[in-house]
């Protein structure tokens, strides 16, 4: 077997003498490409860190008002008015109503069944949805005329469970072999329902926009944003503008992660029609209660699974049926169910396969991009079933994996070849060697065993494998047809024009040095331009962790052909001659990558040009009293191509896994009347520092040739593999499987002691929550009080 | 507001890293408004608005604290410490260098509020241990890190500072 190559992760070493370092980056700044350790400093690092970056709500527009969006309060209904009350002077305030839509009412994506603003008349299919916006010179002004807006609605029967509704996003079926007939062979069958329920992408920075109307009659949205190109599309249709007066610009976006792919370009609707009505600057910025209740969520799904297994020990049969919640409208539902089942049957070598998928749409507000794209759901239910089987036949999970793996040359359901760069065995031998899987699931089965009736908790250690297709899914890429430039300027400079949006991930950092690396030049002398779509060309979206080989594999062509330009008119060498070869400027096309295309319509073919592979161990403890669980140790292997800036590449696999490990044990919308109930930062939970074990990122390279660089993607990897492997850990603790995510202690201890489980995530209770009793209602104190606060420290021990 | 009665503006004066300031404002503005919109120090972020997230944190005589849970006029005669004055004379200081080399911030909105309590951690004279560090940033969420990097952040910033 190939030896992986690993990069072992190194902290800077440590320094006696003070600090002098000035606040641009060092000239001798570690390292310029993979040749040195850690890559260079992060390009846009010091602004962030001195407080000068400018985000969203830190730009200032003399004389903007503030806007702000009156939503509907039904899950269904028939929207038959607007009323404004007469008591309040409307010449105080902008007010914009579907009326006002210059264009069509309808958010450009990929189905055109979303309102830009409900109509009169129109159906509201969700709460939350946005029916009116005001603008106003002053917040208090704002607030007083939100007040005065009512809308007479008339409720009409909402579907909250996907398995109950009948309209239908999209469906898909992969097929290969014939699964029922080698499922009647199987000497083993084991079969599991999964259900995983929404998950908010929890960005620290809501989403924001401020629209600013301009002479010519165009607008120009500044917001925090995935994809400039997205709103820019959506601006032209529903504004009815042509490609010149619809300008976007990101401001510093302080988080992403599938969140501020689609729907920002709803607010960037709603700030220009204000706008332009008001023909002044307006500010969009929502707080964190408004962002969790209207934006997007991580699809819900119902995974249903049969595994069949020979008496020889093979997996020769796989049916998988796949319900996605798409939630009131289409978004981007068809292409995360489409991933969420072509990634079904998880990294396995299996000859009959069937995957069936549907997206339903449900009264609740729609669902979206979060890391992972329909992958974690339907991969949880993957690695689920092989625990499941390790377990059942008494083997271990690491050993079957070993026999199951792909390797190169294996096919996959789709009957993609899996001709190269296939680590899945690499990473998860790295990470089983580091974790020390095999002895310490030894430990923690002797501890189980001898277990004694006083124990309070338990330790269990778990494994996970993944699969994740890098760039977009099937023919995505070629339709996309992105374009990256480099220029060279008359006055000399080195300049990167993309699309891609810096949100942390380090795009501004990585683009530079690969652009440097292949001119032969240093880091600093390459710039880069703003997102700002009358600059930069359509690179296409940021999202699908394929910015980094996707358009950093253009930019690289494009350098390869501004170096040989320069150097054959200048006789010299590029870094020597540069600075007077200009202007110049390459726009590097996408050209489709090497394989069988994809069948969009068959589903088969090559799905992805490439996978990464992951694997991950989590050591776990539960408290047997309360079912908490706390996370101890994780580690996460990832085969991701060519590691191109080890640093920003280990921090991709620790926050993908931390978001992971929320999404496995604490992260759970709750929803009544299709309405969020734990919509602010109080109330729905993400892991604090205290939460977090200490993550160890195992980085494994297995280069893609179809790319100049080699590198496959990492952003999303790491969120296939962590829940099912704290949930793998869980069950190894206590013996116990969970089924639904997240882990959550009513969840535990129902599965320990056969108490009814709790409701299954994701689906909207009907009827409003009951209210805490009335005071007098309560009883007496002493212990009959239902929460007892300590009066006395001592007493409580 | 009308039935509350108007508040008054009145003048409230206290300094922000180390310069005196007066600010004309209700005494029941938020401090982080007061720092943002008032004096432009747009550094201290808004990310939740009640206290959860940490990404208004700011000192306080040497306290840390969320400014948008803190009234204006709790901070008269007070100094309060932002991120815009952890940097001095134009160079990063020793924590925010560490940050930069480590990986410690990302998408760089949490930043502010990492940086200002590691900050009121450093000056704690706290032994720097992994759980130490974890417990002085338990009130300020990540959702890029995982928490790795800026734990080693400030553990290196805590060793090159005893090397003064």
């Amino acid at each position: 077997m190939e030896r992986p190559s690993l990069t072992v992760r190194t902290l800077p070493p440590s320094v006696a003498a003070p600090d002098t370092t000035p606040l641009v980056i060092p000239t001798d700044a570690p390292g310029l490409g993979r040749a040195r350790p850690v890559g260079p400093l992060r390009r846009e690092g010091p602004a962030k860190l001195t407080g000068e970056a400018k985000y969203a709500d830190d730009l200032v527009f003399p004389g903007a008002w503030f806007g702000a969006t009156i939503r509907s309060t039904q899950p269904h209904a028939r929207l038959i008015g607007i009323d404004l009350d007469d008591a309040f002077d409307w010449m105080r305030v902008v007010v914009v109503t579907a009326d006002d839509i210059p264009g069509e009412n309808i958010v450009s994506l990929i189905d055109d069944d979303q309102p830009v603003l409900v109509p009169v008349g129109g159906e509201i299919r969700h709460q939350a949805e946005a029916c009116v916006l005001l603008a106003a010179p002053d917040r208090a002004t704002l607030a007083e005329a939100k007040r005065r807006v009512t809308l007479r609605t008339e409720r009409l029967p909402a579907v909250f469970d996907p398995l109950e509704a009948d309209r239908e996003f999209a469906h898909y079926t992969v097929e290969r072999g014939d699964a029922a007939a080698a499922m009647e062979t199987a000497e083993l069958v084991i079969e599991g329902t999964y259900r995983v329920g929404h998950q908010e992408q929890l960005y620290i920075e809501n989403n924001a926009m401020i629209a600013v109307p301009r002479e010519d009659g165009g607008v120009t949205v500044h917001g925090s944003l995935q994809c400039p190109y997205y709103i820019h599309k959506a601006m032209k249709r529903a504004l009815n503008m042509g490609d010149e007066l619809a300008v976007v610009v990101q401001a510093e976006t302080g988080g992403g992660f599938g969140g501020k792919e689609e729907y920002p370009s709803i607010i960037a609707l709603h700030a220009s029609l204000l706008a332009l009505k008001l023909q002044k600057p307006v500010r969009m910025i929502y707080d964190r209660h408004e962002d969790i209740s209207a934006t997007t969520k991580r699809h819900p799904a119902v995974v249903v699974y049969r595994s069949g297994i020979s008496a020889t020990g093979e997996l020769v049969a796989q049916e998988i049926e796949v319900i996605m919640d798409g939630g009131a409208y289409c978004t981007l539902t068809p292409v995360v169910l489409s991933r969420g089942v072509l990634h079904a049957g998880g990294p396995y070598r299996c000859e009959n396969v069937r995957i069936t998928g549907r997206a339903m749409a449900t009264n609740t507000p729609p669902n979206g991009a979060f890391r992972g794209f329909g992958a974690p759901q339907t991969e949880f239910a993957a690695e689920m079933q092989i625990n499941r089987i390790a377990d059942a036949l008494d083997a271990s999970p690491l050993d079957l994996r070993r026999r199951w793996v792909y390797r190169e040359g294996d096919v996959t359901p789709t009957g993609q070849v899996l001709r190269e760069s296939v680590g899945g065995i690499e990473v998860l031998e790295a990470a089983a060697a580091e974790s020390a899987f095999d002895r310490t699931h030894a430990q923690t089965r002797a501890m189980r065993e001898g277990r004694t009736e006083g124990a309070r908790t338990a330790t269990g250690i778990g494994l996970a494998l993944a699969w994740h297709g890098a760039g977009f899914t099937g023919s995505g890429e070629v339709r996309l047809a992105s374009v990256a430039s480099l220029e060279l300027t008359d006055d000399g400079r080195i300049r990167i024009l993309t699309a891609s949006t810096e949100m942390g991930q380090g795009t501004k950092t990585i683009f530079p040095q690969l652009v440097a690396d292949a001119l032969g030049v240093d880091y600093d002398e390459v710039a880069i331009a703003p997102q700002d779509t009358s600059i930069v060309p359509d690179s296409g979206p940021t999202v699908a962790s394929r910015t980094a080989m996707v358009v950093g594999g253009l930019l690289i062509k494009a350098a390869e052909k501004l170096r040989a330009r320069v150097e054959s008119h200048t006789g010299r060498t590029f870094a020597e001659s540069y600075r007077d070869a200009g202007p110049m400027r390459i726009d590097e096309q996408f050209a489709p990558y090497p394989g069988e295309p994809f069948d969009d319509k068959r589903y088969t073919g090559d799905a992805y040009p490439a996978f990464g592979w992951a694997a991950a161990v989590a050591k776990v403890d539960v408290d047997l009293d309360t079912g908490e669980v706390a996370v101890r140790d994780c580690v996460s292997a990832n085969d991701i191509g060519r590691v191109i800036h080890p640093i920003m590449a280990e921090g991709q696999v620790e926050g993908g896994t931390l978001q992971a490990i929320g999404y496995a044990t604490i992260e759970e919308m709750k929803l009544v009347d299709g309405r969020y109930l734990n919509d602010r930062m109080a109330t729905y939970l993400i892991p604090t520092s205290l939460d977090a074990p200490r993550l160890k990122s195992i980085l494994v390279e297995k280069p893609y040739s179809g790319v100049p660089h080699g590198a496959k993607g990492i952003g999303e990897l790491p969120m296939d593999v962590g829940a099912p492997a704290v949930v793998a850990a869980i069950h190894d603790a206590i013996g116990v499987w969970i089924h639904d995510l997240p882990a959550t202690p009513e969840r535990i201890l129902a599965a320990m002691t056969g108490a009814p489980m709790p409701p299954p995530p994701g689906v909207s209770l009907e009827e409003p929550a009951p209210r805490t009793p009335p005071i007098e209602d309560l009883p007496a104190g002493g212990d009959k009080m239902p929460f007892r606060a300590p009066t006395d420290p001592g007493a409580e021990r | 507001m009308g039935h509350y009665g108007e508040e008054r503006v009145v003048s409230f004066e206290f300094t922000v890293n180390g310069e005196r300031v007066v600010v004309e404002a209700t005494g029941t503005r938020r401090l982080l408004d007061v720092l943002r919109e008032d004096l432009n120090l747009t550094g201290t972020k808004e990310g939740c608005g009640e206290g959860e997230c940490g990404a208004c944190s700011v000192l306080i005589d040497g306290a840390l604290v969320d400014a948008c849970l803190v009234p204006v006029s709790q901070v008269t005669g007070a100094s309060v410490q932002t991120v815009e004055g952890e940097a001095q004379d134009g160079r990063l200081s020793i924590l925010q260098q560490a940050f930069l080399e480590t990986g410690g911030a990302q998408c760089g909105i949490c930043t502010p509020g990492m940086l200002i309590a590691g900050r009121a951690f450093l000056s704690s004279g706290t032994e720097p241990t992994d759980h130490n560090i974890r417990e002085a940033i338990a009130g300020n969420l990540c959702r890029c890190t995982g928490y790795t990097k800026i734990i080693d952040a400030i553990a290196l910033a805590a060793q090159r500072s005893a090397h003064q």
